[in-house]
């Protein structure tokens, strides 16, 4: 799951995916703002198959938290 | 009690007593925090009141306020330029000054739970499929965020397959319209959009060209001011009315907030009243004198909210009149303050939201 997830932000954010590490946070870098954020999510859910609540996208503050939420949901 | 812990309960869980308990102490320790961080704010409470003064937490009603248009005059912040990671610039157009809100990390983060807290109040914790009465292009440049754009980001969590109903001539894809809902059958679909444009280009729009539209069950979410609806003599009753009979959308809030004081925002309930959540307060002063005003007299709104840390923005005195009705006892159930918003000042420089976009 984390790899596919890691390729998930990789094309989303349009970042490398070497960048993508546990501490990458939300806001801290150009390519991850609140406009990305919606992508992303829609990213996700497409590709685990699964729908986040309100509070979990808000909550998806870096990719390590996108992990925990992620299994949260079984995926 | 601190601000984590109202995230732990309802958004309108506190009854005035257990509410004064942590408002008044944390709304103390911001004006505290915001004199020592920001000189400019520092400056005004000496200023006006000397520098002993505002050193006891003795109640809301003698916290320092600003007034809101001051933060078009000042750029007032309690953080360094590098932490800034957002500037939220208020509506206005070429002739007005705008203002500006700097964000940090924590703040932002704060106001956009906040938002969530209370707006999931409303609508349960799952995303709906999502309309937004706007043009996509109000979102376009990502750093700096107008009003329009700022409120749209905020709620646009709250949905999912956003379908952006205007184009940049605010004309209604109608077709477009109808391949979304098609898609969503059955399920209850969102709407978000400013008060004047839900009017002008959904509402108003559909009549005009003989659009029938049922958006079942469905929920709209509007802000942005009654002036220029009041223009045309529409009030919320005839907004609502005709939302329904034209769009067949059951359920309309509307919400009282402002870019500088995003997410403590305040939600209409069931019956017209405009609430104030657990985040915030609201008090009623004399335009003239300033000092408060009891419930049913109105006045002038001020807004207190325990989210900003980043700007001196926690007790401000607006420019619209409104007017309290009650605490704790409005039949919807929901606790704390409950009150109406009448309009703006007379004389006052005009603003709102969904007021910048000119009629042609």
């Amino acid at each position: 799951m984390e790899q596919k997830l890691r390729t998930i932000f990789a094309e989303s954010l349009e970042i490398p995916e070497e960048r993508v590490k546990d501490e990458l946070e939300y806001n801290t870098l150009p390519e991850w703002d609140s406009i990305s954020h919606m992508s992303l999510i829609a990213a996700i859910e497409d590709s685990f198959d699964i729908m986040l609540d309100t509070e979990d996208v808000i909550d998806m503050s870096s990719f390590g938290k996108a992990k925990e939420i992620v299994a949260k949901y079984g995926a | 009690m601190n601000v984590q812990e109202m995230f732990e309960i309802g958004p309108y869980a506190l009854d005035k007593k257990q509410k004064s308990l942590f408002l008044n102490a944390e709304l103390h320790r911001l004006t505290l925090h915001h004199r020592r961080h920001c000189e400019a704010y520092a400056n005004i409470l000496n200023a006006t009141a000397g520098a002993s003064s505002y050193l006891d937490e003795s109640g809301i009603e003698s916290e320092p306020f600003l007034p809101v248009r001051l933060f078009k005059m000042l750029e007032l912040k309690s953080i360094g330029r590098q932490d800034v990671v957002k500037v939220l610039t208020s509506s206005g157009t070429t002739s007005q000054t705008v203002s500006k809100i700097f964000l940090d990390k924590q703040t932002a983060g704060l106001q956009a739970r906040a938002l969530v807290h209370i707006v999931k109040s409303f609508l349960g914790p799952k995303r709906m499929p999502m309309i937004i009465v706007d043009t996509p292009n109000v979102i376009k440049d990502r750093k700096s965020y107008s009003a329009r754009g700022a409120g749209i980001m905020g709620m646009i969590n709250f949905g999912r397959n956003h379908f952006y109903l205007l184009n940049d001539e605010m004309e209604a894809d109608w077709e477009g319209l109808e391949r979304f809902l098609k898609v969503h059958t059955d399920q209850k679909v969102l709407l978000f959009g400013f008060t004047f444009m839900v009017w002008k280009y959904f509402a108003q729009a559909a009549e005009r060209q003989g659009k029938k539209v049922d958006l079942g069950d469905s929920l709209l979410i509007h802000s942005g001011g009654w002036k220029r609806l009041e223009e045309e003599a529409v009030d919320n009753v005839t907004f609502k009315k005709v939302l329904r009979e034209r769009l067949g959308i059951g359920q309309i809030h509307n919400f009282y907030g402002m870019v500088e004081q995003v997410g403590s925002i305040f939600m209409e309930c069931e019956h017209g009243h405009l609430h104030v959540p657990t985040f915030a307060d609201v008090r009623v002063r004399d335009s003239e004198t300033l000092e408060p005003l009891p419930a049913n007299r109105p006045g002038l709104l001020q807004v207190l909210s325990v989210l900003p840390e980043s700007y001196p923005g926690h007790s401000l005195l607006t420019e619209d009149i409104g007017q309290i009705h009650g605490e704790d006892d409005c039949p919807c159930g929901r606790q704390g303050i409950y009150f109406s918003v009448h309009g703006r000042l007379p004389r006052a420089e005009i603003r709102g939201c969904s007021d910048t976009h000119e009629s042609v």
